[in-house]
This record gives structure tokens, C-alpha cells and sequence, in this order.
């Protein structure tokens, strides 16, 4: 942990896992999504749907899914300005088999009809791990800039996709592979060391065979 | 590179101040910038600042179980007849607001976390006030406390859903005492046994809170901390040392936290939080 790990984050209280973390996941998930959402349904797991109230667990995702940070003033009337804002959003408990205690399901869409669904959890001091994406699993922070890339399971992908991350140089720090079936539906989650931008997604969205391309870079 | 120990922390101080020792440290790890650091250190201190300036005394929690407390001991220390006098009720008042401030959902700094954010602020800002301190030296001294969270961090927690709230409250009154004992001239060995002593006396210190939220008794252990971490650095000012080495302290501290039931490690389901009063208070939430 570095020293702002320590001494931080800023934060809207009560609590870094189950109000910062929160918020994390939701702007996360906005994020992924690629646009600002107009429906969510959020499910919550755990200690979020035993003490999320409490702790303001539901209006801090909703913050997220609005795009703010944790530090923000306006966290605890995400509700009034999700209305404002034209976002309608749904609340309620659900179980996931082996999940983190403080874990949210978010099933998002976009005002261009785009879908995402993100599964991820607060695992402490704010910080947060996506562990789904459409179903598929996956592991990742949002620490990094993070490239996600969903594609038909066929031969070449991957090495059109890191190629023109080569081609662009970003360099790659970690990267996941993960499909429902055997030339079925697939899904990469590349970590990069560089910002990733429309640069990189436009040719990507591009290739035959990619369905859908979103990618998030970490807050400053 | 991450400072693991007390240890290390001592070595690496030898030639140059505490609170460098811990910022070259991170830039190293982080591969960041030196100045800018030190500004984002800086901007802490000013958002602890701005968090203590914005306490409502009229504010109350979403569940109703905390808020005005800080006032009221505001109010009690500016009446002049008190047991302690103006500095330490002004600790006392600041470690309540800002406890509050954050159940009720204000902007705080986490330090190391959100439930234990009042220690820290509360000692610093009101030692600045009372006997002035310039900005710098306050930057200065959490840097203190943060190379002290960071060995905490390292070899035991800082969560109380880990280690009860020995590693919440117990390691801001680590840190708040550390950084207190380097603003007011103390040396490093001063400032490492000011921490191992202040964790000393919070050993043990069991996360209960009630109905699972951040609310009791969680602002008042702020309290707890913040006296425990002025006595400490009293102490080790005065030359008294820890006779337990500060790095034995941290280990013990995370001996006693994995021993810790887990209905004490932030269920809310021991302690405090299972009392008959405990217990109603959930049930009516």
C-alpha cells in the first residue's frame, strides 16, 4: 500500500468498502458500459444487502453509475439527481454463489440501447476487483487503464488485438482470456501501462469477428 | 520501495528526516514525483481541514444513532470549566465531529480508514491551533503517520473486518501519536515508540459496531484513540520508551487480531452490537 492508501482516499463516508467501493463499482461499470446509462438494475450481495443502507451503499453506486468519485459532495443525492438526470434504477438483494461479501451485480444500459452487465466487489480501503463481465469471468482493478474486448472465439484475436496495442505502443501488463464455449463468445481484459483511447478502439471495433470494444482509464 | 518495518523505517532515517525517509520511500515505489507528493500530501491536510470547518451540529445519520455530540462538546469547552483544559477538549471535539461528519456521509480522509478518520485530524489540527504549526510542518508530520500506517499495513491490517479495532482505531493512534511526537521535535526512535506505545494500549480492541454501521461506537472511539495517541507522544517525549520493540508491538497486534472471533472483526454480531440495546437498534433499522 503506498502512503495514499494509508492517508486517503478523500471520500464521502461512512465507509471506504461499502460507500467509496461503492461508488468505485458504479462509475466502473459506467465506464465499461461506454455511455451514461438510462437504466440499471443493481443487485446486492452480502454485508451490501445486509448493511448497505446503512452505509449508503445503494445511493453511492448510484453516484458511480451518475460518474461521480467517491470524493464527491453530491453522493448522498444521487437518488434526486439520477431523476433529474433521466436514470431509472431498480435496487435489490440477491445471493451469488462463493462472492465476496460486498459484491453488486449491475445490469446497465445505455440511452443508445448498448447492454453491459458487471459483477464486481469492494474487497477494502475503497479499492474494488470487476470479477464479471457479461457472464464471463474476469479479474481486474480499474487501477489500470484496462482494454475489454469481446469477440467471436475464433483463431487470431489475440494477436490482431496485441499487435495493434504494439502498434500503438502500449504496453501490456497483465491480460485474461475467457469465452462461454468453444467458438462460442469470448472476452479479453488486457491491463496496459499507457492510457488507452479511441485510437486503439476504432480500428479494433473494426476487425471482423470483434463484437463490442470499451476500455476505462483510472481517475488521476 | 515499501517500508515494512520500524526497522527499516529507523535505518532509513539515519541520514535525513523521518517524514523524507517515508516520502523517497513511496516516490520510489510509485515512481513518482517528489514535489508533487508532497502537494498531494498537502491537499490531505487541507481536505482534513475543509472536513472539520463543514461539521453540522444539526446533522444525524441516516439511522438517527449519531450526530451533535461534537457541538455539544464544543459548546462545553468553550464554557472554560473543564477536567482538561482547552487542548484536549478541542481533541475531544474535533475526533466527534468528524466521526459524525462521516456517518453522515461528509467528505472526510480516511486515515488509514474511514471509521478511525477523526484520530489523526483531531490531534494535528488541534496541536496547530493551539501552539501553531506552519502548513508544511503539518505535511510534514503525516507523512510521519503515514510511513507508520504503512508498517502497520505491512505486517498486521488496517481493517477492522481483519483485525478487530486494534487495526482501525489502534493504528490512527499509532500514526496520530508518531506524527504528533515528530511535530514537536522529537526524534525518529521518539516517534516509533510514541506509535508502539499508543498501539500497546489499544491491543485487543474489538470491532462491534452496532447494526454493522460506522456509527457506535465508533465515533467515540476516535476519542479513545485520539487521548491514547497524545499520551503517547507525551510519554515517549518525555523519554519513555516502549519496552516491547515497536515491530514486536505491530506483530502482537496482528497475533491478537487473528485470534479475534469473527462475531468481533466487524460483524456486528459481538460485543457492543449484541447487547439487548445493541440489538434493538438493528432490529427497528
Amino acid at each position: 500500500m503506498n502512503v495514499f492508501d494509508i492517508l486517503g482516499p478523500v471520500m464521502v463516508g461512512p465507509s471506504s468498502s461499502h460507500t467509496a467501493g461503492a461508488a468505485r463499482i458504479g462509475r466502473t461499470a459506467m465506464l465499461l458500459l461506454g455511455e451514461r446509462p438510462v437504466r440499471a438494475e443493481i443487485l446486492l450481495h452480502g454485508s451490501f444487502a445486509a448493511t448497505g443502507r446503512g452505509h449508503g451503499t445503494d445511493r453511492a453506486l448510484v453516484a458511480g453509475l451518475l460518474g461521480m468519485l467517491p470524493d464527491d459532495a453530491r453522493l448522498p443525492q444521487s437518488f434526486e439527481i439520477a431523476q433529474e438526470q433521466g436514470l431509472r434504477f431498480t435496487i435489490g438483494p440477491t445471493a451469488i454463489r462463493g462472492a465476496h461479501p460486498n459484491t453488486a451485480l449491475l445490469r446497465l444500459q445505455g440511452g443508445t440501447g448498448r447492454r453491459v452487465q458487471v459483477q464486481a466487489s469492494s474487497v477494502g480501503g475503497g479499492r474494488i476487483r470487476v470479477t464479471q463481465i457479461d457472464g464471463l469471468e474476469a479479474s481486474f482493478t480499474g487501477e489500470l487503464p484496462t482494454l475489454v474486448v469481446h469477440n467471436a472465439d475464433a483463431p487470431g484475436h489475440v494477436a490482431r488485438v496485441t499487435g495493434l496495442l504494439a502498434q500503438a505502443g502500449l504496453n501490456v501488463a497483465t491480460m485474461q482470456l475467457c469465452r462461454d464455449h468453444r467458438g462460442g463468445y469470448a472476452v479479453m481484459v488486457i491491463e496496459v501501462d499507457q492510457p488507452v483511447g479511441e485510437a486503439v478502439a476504432q480500428p479494433l471495433r473494426a476487425m471482423p469477428g470483434i463484437v463490442a470494444v470499451t476500455y476505462l482509464n483510472p481517475d488521476a | 520501495m515499501q517500508i515494512e518495518s520500524f526497522e527499516q523505517l529507523m535505518r532509513l532515517s539515519a541520514q535525513q528526516p523521518l517524514w523524507r525517509a517515508v516520502l523517497l520511500a513511496d516516490c520510489e515505489e510509485r515512481q513518482a514525483d517528489e514535489a508533487a507528493s508532497f502537494e498531494r500530501m498537502r491537499a490531505m491536510l487541507r481536505a482534513m481541514r475543509a472536513a472539520d470547518d463543514g461539521y453540522a451540529p444539526g446533522e444525524r445519520s441516516r439511522s438517527g444513532l449519531v450526530g451533535g455530540d461534537g457541538g455539544r462538546m464544543a459548546a462545553y469547552a468553550a464554557s472554560g470549566h473543564t477536567v482538561c483544559g482547552p487542548l484536549v477538549c478541542d481533541v475531544i471535539a474535533r475526533a466527534l465531529k468528524m466521526g459524525e461528519s462521516n456517518a453522515c456521509m461528509k467528505r472526510i480522509v480516511a486515515a488509514p480508514t474511514a471509521g478511525a478518520c477523526g484520530v489523526l485530524p483531531a490531534v494535528l489540527l488541534s496541536y496547530a491551533d493551539a501552539r501553531g504549526a506552519d502548513e508544511d510542518a503539518l505535511v510534514r508530520a503525516l507523512f510521519v503517520a503515514a510511513g507508520v500506517g504503512q508498517v502497520v499495513a505491512t505486517r498486521a491490517f488496517i481493517a477492522g473486518a481483519a483485525g478487530g479495532c486494534q487495526a482501525e482505531i489502534g493504528t490512527a493512534a499509532a500514526m496520530a501519536a508518531a506524527a504528533l511526537t515528530d511535530l514537536c521535535g522529537g526524534a525518529p526512535e521518539a516517534a516509533a515508540h510514541a506509535a508502539a506505545m499508543a498501539l500497546k494500549n489499544l491491543l485487543g480492541l474489538v470491532c462491534d459496531p452496532v447494526a454493522g454501521l460506522v456509527e457506535v461506537p465508533c465515533v467515540k472511539r476516535n476519542v479513545g484513540g485520539a487521548m491514547v495517541a497524545l499520551s503517547a507522544a507525551e510519554m515517549a517525549l518525555a523519554g519513555i520508551r516502549s519496552a516491547i520493540p515497536p515491530d514486536e508491538v505491530v506483530d502482537a497486534m496482528r497475533e491478537v487480531g487473528e485470534k479475534m472471533d469473527a462475531s468481533l472483526r466487524e460483524t456486528g454480531e459481538g460485543g457492543l452490537a449484541a447487547t439487548p440495546c445493541g440489538r434493538a437498534a438493528r432490529d427497528k433499522l
